[in-house]
C-alpha cells in the first residue's frame, strides 16, 4: 500500500525520466509485492496440503462443520466486487469520474458484505465451541479437551452422519447449514422441516433426538451418545459418511487442526480484505475529489491488482476448505 | 598514501569544484529531522549503517561473552568434583572447624560401592585428626561433613544452572542478533542502498518512501529484540519481575525449533515478532532493488553491461522476495502455536515438529545466499578494480549468481539429514547441495583469472577481498563435507558446522562487507582513511578469525556438539585457543572502527575516483551531491579502466576532458 | 602461513578413532574429501599469492591486457568440479544407505530421551542410564522422546539421529570386538554419547556413555541390571534414583529453590498451588507429581518437569525417598524419626 503512496503526486517524481517509466516501475513493484503475498499464503497452503495429504479423512469429516452456502455466497460477492473494481480501473483510465465513484463504492460494499458474512460464520463457529486455538471442542490436549458429545453444534454431525448417498451430498449440506442457523435462531419450524427431510435416512436412535436438538443441548448430547453406541454398525459400509468414531485416535487428534488451519487461512485472508477495503475507501475519497483521470490512475490500478489477488486467494480457499469430497 | 593530500573537492576531470556546486548529500540539509525524514537513498544507507553496526556491536558482545564463558572452569564438566571438594572444605572451614585433606579425598573417591566401609574409613581419619589436632582446633564430625558435601553439591548445581542459562541466552541472542539484525541487512541495506542508484546513474531508488519505510521497519524489528534483551536483563536484576510480565531473554537458538520454542519460558513471541517485522524491511528493500534495476538503468546499460554488484544485488533481492514471506508465515504459525496452542507443530495434537523445520529452512537456507551473494558482488568489483583489469568471465559470474539464487531454494533439506526424513529426500537434497558448489567454484576461478596478468595493488579493500577468497574457499570446501551424506551424519550439529557457517557467513560476508566499506568509504564520506592502520586492522581481523574458527573444525571433527555450555575435558584446549582467537578478532574490529572514526574526524578530502574504477558511482564527486547526477553519465563497460589516468596531486584518477566528449557534455549539463 | 594451515588441514582435522563397522567407510570418504579440499585450497591460495607477487602494480596507469573470457576454460572448470562432487555424492550416498539400514538380526534397544537424560530399555525390560551393548552384533536403537527434540550422537560410531517427539526414529551400529580391543581381559569399553540437538537448560549435561561388552560380559551385566533395587531399602534405592534419574538437577535436598521445589520438608506440609488451594503433600500427591508431571501446577514454578520413564518399583522408591527428606516422615510410628533421617542421608555414592 505504501507503493501507492509513492505516486500520490500527479506530477512526475524527480528521479524518473518519463511518466511511462514511473508507471511501469510502480507496476513492477506491485507485482513483486503480490508475489510475496502469494508465497506467504503458500506457506499455509503447504501446511494444509501436508495435513490433508496425510489424513484426508480428517478433513473430509471436519469440513462438514463449515457452511458451504455462506462460503458460496461469499465467493460470488467477492467475484462481483472484482468485476466492479476492474470496471473502476477502466473508468479511471477513461476519466469517467461518476462511474469510477460508483464502482469503488460497489467494490467497497462487496468487501463489507464479504466481511459481514464471514462474521456470521465465525460467530456461529464460536457459539458451537469450534473456535481457534485451545477453545475448540476437538482440542484433545490434556485438560482442555471437550468430548464431542458436548458439542452444541453436534447437529451438523448427526446430519453428516445421515448422508445416505453421494448424489444427496449437496442437499444434505444445505440442510446441515439450515440446522446450524436453527440452532442459533431457535427457529422451530425450520428445524422440523429439516428433521423431516432426514427421516428416511437417519437411524432410529438419531431420529429420536433430532426433534429436541435445537431446543436442548442436553438432547444433543444424549443423541450423540447413542450414535456413539451404534458406531460400530457403520464402520464397514462404503458409502457411509465419516463419523468421529471412524477416525483412528491419531486422526481424532488432528480434527482440531482442520479448524486451526481454517481460521488461520480465512483470518489472514480477512485481514487482507480489510486492508483492501481501507485502500478502496481512500481511493473513493480521492475519486470524489476528482484526483484520477487518464493521466493519473496508478493508485486505482495498483489497488485493483491487490484486490484481484485477494479475490484469487479466496477462489482457492473456498473449494479447499468448504468443498471437500 | 604517498601523494600530497588535497584539501579541495575535485570532479572527475580533476578540476576543483567551485563554491556554488559544493553541495553534497551530507550537507544538503541539516538537523536530525532532515535525516529521519529523508528520502535520499544515500542518507538512508548511512542511517542503516549506524543502526546495523550498533547491532553488530551487540551481537559481538554476546559472542565474546559466550566465548569467555566457555573458558571458565565451570564449563569443563570434569572440574565438577574439584569444585565440590573445594566447596565442601570451605563450608566446613566457615563453620570454624577443619577437615583433613585425606577425609575429603576419601569422601570423593570415585567408584565406591560400599558406603558403610567408606564411612568407617572417613570416621577413622577424622578421629585421628581430632586426636592429633589438640584441644584448640575443632575437627569436623562425620554428619557435618556429609551435610557440607550435600550443600556443596547443591551449590554446584545452582552455579551450573546459572552458567547454562547465561550461556544458552548468549548464544541464542548472538545468533539471532547477528543473523537478523546484522548479516542479512549489512550489505544490501547499507552498501546496496548507497551504491545501487549511483551505479545505475540514477537519482534515487524506484520507491524512495518505501526505502525509508524499510529503515523504520528495521528499527521496529530491532526494538522487539531490545525489548527481549531488556526484559531478560531486568528479570535477572529483579527476579520478581518474571512473575509480573513473564520470561525475558531468549534461549531457543536462533532457529526457534519447536517444540522447545513453544514450551520455554523466554520471550519467544517478542523475538519472532521482531524477526517478522524485520522481514518487512527486507522485502521492501528487495522490491525497491528489483524495480530500480528493471526500470532505472540508463541508456546503454544493458543487462549484461551492469556491474556485477548489481547482478548480485538483483539475485539477492529475488531470494528476499521469494523466501522472506515463508519465514513470515512460519513465525506467525509459531506465535499462534505459543499464544493459542494451535498445535500445528505439536505431536500431542497430531502436529509435526519436523514440519516447522521444513518451513524454517525453506527461508533460512536461501537466507544464507542473501548473505553471501552481495558479498560476491563486492568481491567481483574490488578484484577487478585493484587488478586494473577487466573482470574475467563476466557472463559466467553474473549467471552463477542467478544459478545460486535458484539452486539455493532447493537445498533446505540438508539441514535435516539426521531428522529422520526419507533416504530418498536426503539423496535429492544432497545432490542439489553438491550442485551449488559449481557456480561458487566458477566465481572463485574467474576472480583468480582476473588477477592473472593484472596490475595488482594491495590496498585494504583488495586485502579484504583476497581474505574473502581464502575464507570462502575453506568455507565452501567444508560445505562439501557437510553435503556428503555419510560424513554429514558425523559432523551434523557439531562445531564443524559452526566453523563452516562462520567461515561462510562471517568470514566471507564480513570480509566482503569490510572490503566494500573500505572501497566505497571515500565515496560515502568524501574522506580518506589511514591506509596503514586499515591494513593492520585487516591483519588482526584475518588472523583472529582464522584462529577462532579453524580450530573449531578440528574440535567438531572430534565430536564436540554445538550449543554446549559445558563440555568434557578432551575439548578444553580447543575452546581456549578459539577464545584467544576471538579476542584478537575483537581487537582487530575495534581497530577498524577506530580507522573509520579517525577518517571522519581527521580524514583528508578524497578525489572523485581514488581507485580508477569505472562503474558510474565513480563518475560523480565524493561525496555525491544530493541528486547524484542531474544527467546520467554515459554507461560504458564498467570494467574498462583505460580512460582513467592517475593524477598524483589529487591522489586519484581523472578522465581526460578532450578524449571524453560525452562525459564532458554530461558534466556541463550538470553544471548548468 | 598457508603451508601451516594446509598442514593443519591434513593432520589437524582428523576424526576420533572409529569403532563401528561402517566407521572405516566414513573415514575413507572423509580422507578423500580432505585430499580434494587441501588440493584446491593449495591451488587457489597458491595462485593468489603467485599472482600478487608476479603481477604487482608498477605504475598507476598500467594497462594490463588479457582476455575477458574464454569459454573452453569456463567449461573446464565447470565440468571437473562437477565430476568430483558427483563422485563424492555417490560415495556418500552409498555409505549413508549402509548406515540407514539396520540388518535383520539386530539386537533392539529402546532409547528414551528426556530433558535432560537418557534411558535405555532392553528387550527383557531392564533399564539403564548408560547404553550397554554386546560387541560383534548389530544393535538397532529405536529412539523416542518424552518432550522436545534431542539427538542421539556417538562420535566414535559416526552415528547420529534426531529423537523427535511423536515419532520413532531408528538407527544402528555394530562394534567389532577384536579391532577395538574388547577382549576377555578387557571386557568393557566406553564411548561418549552426546545429545546433539539443543534441548534447553542442561543440554550440555545430557551426556552419557555407550559401554560395549563382550557377549558374556553383556549377559551378566544384563542379569544384574534386571534387578537394580535388590538388596536396597526403598529409601536407599530412591536416593540412587534421585541422582541417576536426574531429579537432582532441579530439586534440592537442603531447602534451596532450584528449577523445581525442594524435597526438604515437603512431605506432610501444605503447598500452594496456582489454583489457590494449598493441599498437604501426601503419598498420592508425590506419586502424581512424578507420574503426571506439572499436573498440580505449583505456584512459583514453571511447568517444565519432564515425564521421566520409571517402573512402578522405581516410583515407589522415589516416593519413599522424598518422604524421608521431611521431618514429618515417621515410618514406624514416630519414635524412629532420627533413624529415618540418617537413612535418608545415606545418599548415593558418587
Amino acid at each position: 500500500m505504501n507503493k501507492v503512496d509513492d505516486n500520490h503526486d500527479p506530477h512526475l517524481a524527480h528521479h524518473f525520466d518519463t511518466p511511462v517509466q514511473q508507471y511501469s516501475s510502480a507496476k513492477i513493484g506491485m507485482w513483486v509485492f503480490l508475489a510475496t503475498e502469494i508465497l506467504m499464503f503458500g506457506g499455509l497452503f503447504c501446511a494444509y496440503a501436508v495435513y490433508r495429504g496425510t489424513h484426508p479423512d480428517v478433513f473430509l469429516y471436519a469440513h462438514h462443520f463449515l457452511d458451504t452456502n455462506l462460503g458460496a455466497i461469499n465467493t460470488v460477492v467477492l467475484l462481483a466486487s472484482s468485476l466492479t473494481m476492474a470496471w473502476g480501473v477502466r473508468a479511471a483510465q477513461l476519466g469517467q469520474k461518476p462511474i469510477l465513484v460508483i464502482m469503488l463504492l460497489l467494490t467497497l460494499l462487496g468487501g463489507v458484505g464479504f466481511m459481514g458474512i464471514k462474521t456470521i460464520e465465525y460467530s456461529s463457529k464460536y457459539s458451537h465451541g469450534l473456535w481457534f486455538g485451545s477453545d475448540n471442542a476437538f482440542y484433545v490436549k490434556s485438560g482442555k479437551y471437550t468430548n464431542p458429545e458436548e458439542l452444541t453444534g453436534a447437529i451438523e454431525y448427526g446430519e453428516s452422519h445421515a448422508m445416505p448417498h453421494e448424489d444427496k451430498g449437496e442437499l444434505t449440506d444445505e440442510h446441515l447449514e439450515l440446522q446450524v442457523k436453527d440452532a442459533a435462531t431457535e427457529d422451530v419450524l425450520d428445524n422440523q422441516a429439516a428433521g423431516e427431510a432426514q427421516d428416511q435416512s437417519l437411524p432410529a436412535s438419531a431420529q429420536s433426538n433430532i426433534g429436541n436438538a435445537t431446543n436442548a443441548p442436553a438432547g444433543l448430547s444424549s443423541k450423540f451418545a447413542e450414535v456413539e453406541g451404534d458406531g460400530s454398525a457403520y464402520v464397514t459400509s462404503e458409502k457411509k459418511p465419516l463419523t468421529y468414531e471412524d477416525l483412528d485416535p491419531q486422526q481424532q487428534k488432528l480434527v482440531s487442526q482442520f479448524f486451526q488451519i481454517y481460521f488461520l487461512m480465512t483470518g489472514l485472508h480477512g485481514i487482507h480484505v480489510l486492508v483492501g477495503m481501507a485502500l478502496i475507501f481512500w481511493l473513493f475519497i480521492r475519486a470524489l475529489r476528482g484526483t484520477f483521470g487518464p493521466k493519473y490512475f496508478v493508485p486505482v490500478d495498483l489497488v485493483g491488482l491487490y484486490w484481484h489477488i485477494v479475490d484469487l486467494i479466496w477462489i482457492f480457499l473456498f473449494p479447499l476448505l468448504y468443498l471437500i469430497h | 598514501m604517498s601523494a600530497t593530500q588535497p584539501t579541495q573537492q575535485t570532479d572527475i576531470f580533476g578540476k576543483p569544484v567551485d563554491e556554488q556546486h559544493k553541495d553534497n548529500y551530507l550537507t544538503h540539509q541539516r538537523g536530525l529531522m532532515s535525516w529521519l525524514f529523508t528520502l535520499d537513498h544515500k542518507r538512508i544507507g548511512i542511517m542503516y549503517m549506524i543502526a546495523v553496526l550498533s547491532f553488530f556491536f551487540v551481537g559481538g558482545v554476546f559472542a565474546i561473552v559466550l566465548r569467555v564463558m566457555l573458558t571458565m572452569p565451570i564449563a569443563d564438566a570434569s572440574n565438577q568434583m574439584r569444585f565440590e571438594m573445594n566447596d565442601t572444605r570451605n563450608i566446613v572451614e566457615s563453620s570454624g572447624a577443619t577437615v583433613p585433606e585425606e577425609a575429603i579425598k576419601l569422601l570423593y573417591e570415585p567408584g565406591v560401592t560400599d558406603a558403610e566401609a567408606q564411612q568407617q574409613k572417613i570416621e577413622v581419619v577424622l578421629t585421628d585428626a581430632a586426636s592429633s589436632a589438640g584441644a584448640g582446633a575443632k575437627v569436623v564430625e562425620y554428619p557435618e561433613l556429609i551435610n557440607a558435601r550435600d550443600a556443596a553439591a547443591q551449590k554446584y548445581t545452582q552455579d551450573l544452572t546459572n552458567h547454562n542459562t547465561f550461556y544458552n541466552q548468549s548464544f541464542t541472542l548472538h545468533g539471532a542478533v547477528m543473523v537478523f539484525l546484522f548479516i542479512i541487512p549489512a550489505i544490501p541495506a547499507i552498501i546496496g542502498n548507497f551504491v545501487l542508484p549511483l551505479m545505475l546513474g540514477a537519482k534515487d531508488v524506484a520507491f524512495p518512501r518505501l526505502n525509508l519505510a524499510s529503515w523504520y521497519c528495521y528499527m521496529g524489528g530491532a526494538l522487539f529484540f531490545l525489548w527481549v534483551l531488556g526484559k531478560g536483563i531486568l528479570n535477572f536484576l529483579v527476579p520478581t519481575l518474571e512473575g509480573v510480565w513473564g520470561g525475558g531473554g531468549l534461549d531457543t537458538g536462533w532457529t526457534f525449533y519447536t517444540p522447545y520454542s513453544t514450551e520455554t519460558n523466554t520471550a519467544v513471541v517478542a523475538a519472532t515478532a521482531g524477526a517478522f517485522v524485520l522481514g518487512f524491511s527486507s522485502i521492501l528493500t528487495a522490491v525497491n532493488f528489483i524495480a530500480s534495476i528493471h526500470m532505472l538503468r540508463p541508456k546503454g546499460m544493458t543487462w549484461f553491461r551492469m556491474p556485477l554488484m548489481l547482478w548480485a544485488l538483483y539475485a539477492t533481492a529475488v531470494i528476499q522476495i521469494l523466501a522472506t514471506p515463508v519465514l513470515a508465515i512460519t513465525l506467525l504459525l509459531l506465535i499462534a502455536e505459543r499464544a493459542f496452542g494451535i498445535g500445528i507443530f505439536d505431536p500431542a495434537l497430531g502436529g509435526d515438529p519436523i514440519l516447522y523445520q521444513h518451513f524454517f529452512w525453506f527461508y533460512s537456507h536461501p537466507a544464507v545466499y542473501i548473505m553471501i551473494l552481495p558479498a560476491m558482488g563486492i568481491v567481483s568489483e574490488v578484484i577487478s578494480v585493484f587488478s586494473r583489469k577487466h573482470i574475467f568471465g563476466y557472463a559466467f559470474i553474473a549467471c552463477s549468481s542467478m544459478a545460486i539464487a535458484i539452486l539455493g531454494f532447493l537445498v533446505w533439506g540438508h539441514h535435516m539429514f539426521t531428522s529422520g526424513q526419507s533416504e530418498l529426500l536426503n539423496a535429492v537434497f544432497s545432490i542439489i547441495t553438491m550442485l551449488v558448489a559449481i557456480p561458487s567454484a566458477i566465481k572463485v576461478f574467474n576472480w583468480l583469472t582476473t588477477m592473472y596478468n593484472g596490475s595488482i595493488r594491495l590496498d585494504s579493500p583488495m586485502l579484504y577481498a583476497l581474505g574473502f577468497i581464502w575464507l570462502f574457499t575453506i568455507g565452501g570446501l567444508t560445505g562439501i563435507y557437510c553435503a556428503t551424506l555419510a560424513v554429514n551424519i558425523h559432523i551434523h550439529d557439531t562445531y564443524f558446522i559452526v566453523a563452516h557457517f562462520h567461515y561462510v557467513m562471517v568470514g566471507s560476508t564480513l570480509f566482503a562487507f569490510l572490503a566494500g566499506m573500505h572501497y566505497w568509504w571515500p565515496k560515502m564520506f568524501g574522506k580518506n582513511y589511514s591506509e596503514r592502520w586499515a591494513r593492520w586492522g585487516w591483519l588482526l581481523v584475518f588472523v583472529g578469525f582464522n584462529i577462532t574458527f579453524f580450530i573449531q573444525f578440528i574440535m567438531g571433527a572430534l565430536g564436540m556438539p554445538r550449543r554446549y555450555a559445558t563440555y568434557i575435558d578432551k575439548y578444553t584446549i580447543y575452546h581456549h585457543i578459539s577464545t584467544g582467537g576471538s579476542l584478537i578478532l575483537t581487537v582487530g574490529l575495534f581497530l577498524v572502527l577506530f580507522v573509520w572514526i579517525h577518517s571522519l574526524l581527521k580524514g583528508k578530502q578524497s578525489p572523485a575516483n581514488p581507485w580508477g574504477a569505472n562503474s558510474l558511482e565513480w563518475h560523480t564527486i565524493s561525496p555525491p551531491p544530493h541528486a547524484n547526477f542531474d544527467h546520467a553519465p554515459p554507461a560504458t563497460d564498467p570494467y574498462d579502466y583505460s580512460h582513467w589516468r592517475w593524477r598524483p596531486e589529487i591522489a586519484g584518477y581523472v578522465l581526460n576532458e578532450d578524449s571524453e566528449p560525452e562525459e564532458k557534455d554530461a558534466m556541463a549539463r550538470n553544471d548548468s | 602461513m598457508i603451508s601451516i594451515l594446509a598442514q593443519a588441514q591434513t593432520k589437524g582435522i582428523s576424526l576420533p578413532e572409529g569403532a563401528s563397522t561402517y566407521a572405516g567407510q566414513v573415514d575413507w570418504l572423509w580422507n578423500y574429501l580432505t585430499y580434494v579440499s587441501v588440493f584446491f585450497t593449495v591451488v587457489i591460495a597458491g595462485l593468489m599469492v603467485l599472482f600478487i607477487l608476479r603481477f604487482p602494480r608498477k605504475h598507476p596507469d598500467d594497462q594490463p591486457h588479457g582476455h575477458t573470457h574464454n569459454t573452453a576454460l569456463e567449461v573446464t572448470w565447470t565440468i571437473i568440479p562437477l565430476i568430483i562432487v558427483m563422485s563424492i555424492f555417490l560415495w556418500g550416498f552409498r555409505g549413508f544407505l549402509d548406515m540407514a539400514t539396520p540388518p535383520a538380526n539386530s539386537y533392539e534397544v529402546l532409547v528414551t530421551a528426556y530433558k535432560w537424560g537418557w534411558n535405555f530399555t532392553y528387550p527383557n525390560g531392564a533399564t539403564s542410564e548408560q547404553l550397554h551393548v554386546p560387541a560383534d552384533r548389530p544393535i538397532k536403537v529405536v529412539l523416542e522422546s518424552k518432550d522436545v527434540i534431542h539427538s542421539f550422537y556417538v562420535p566414535a560410531f559416526r552415528i547420529k539421529k534426531d529423537v523427535v517427539p511423536g515419532r520413532y526414529n531408528e538407527t544402528w551400529f555394530e562394534v567389532d570386538a577384536t579391532r577395538n580391543g574388547i577382549t576377555l581381559d578387557a571386557p568393557e569399553k566406553e564411548y561418549d554419547l552426546f545429545c546433539a540437538e539443543y534441548c534447553g537448560l542442561n543440554h550440555s549435561r545430557m551426556v552419557s556413555k555407550v559401554v560395549v561388552h563382550t557377549p558374556d560380559s553383556f549377559t551378566s551385566w544384563l542379569e544384574a541390571a534386571s534387578d537394580q533395587g535388590a538388596g536396597l531399602t526403598p529409601v536407599e534405592y530412591g536416593a540412587k534414583l534421585y541422582k541417576s534419574k536426574t531429579c537432582a538437577q532441579c530439586h534440592s535436598l537442603n531447602g534451596s529453590k532450584l528449577i523445581g521445589p525442594t524435597f526438604k520438608d515437603a512431605y506432610g506440609y501444605p503447598i500452594e498451588l496456582k489454583d489457590g488451594s494449598s493441599p498437604i503433600i501426601d503419598d498420592n500427591f508425590i506419586r502424581q507429581a512424578i507420574v503426571q508431571p506439572n499436573s498440580h501446577g505449583v505456584k512459583g514454578y514453571q511447568p517444565v518437569m519432564p515425564a521421566i520413564p520409571l517402573s512402578d518399583q522405581e516410583v515407589t522408591a522415589l516416593v519413599t525417598f522424598i518422604k524421608a527428606q521431611s521431618d514429618k516422615y515417621q515410618p514406624e510410628g514416630g519414635g524412629e524419626e532420627a533413624e529415618s533421617g540418617d537413612e535418608a542421608k545415606a545418599e548415593p555414592e558418587q
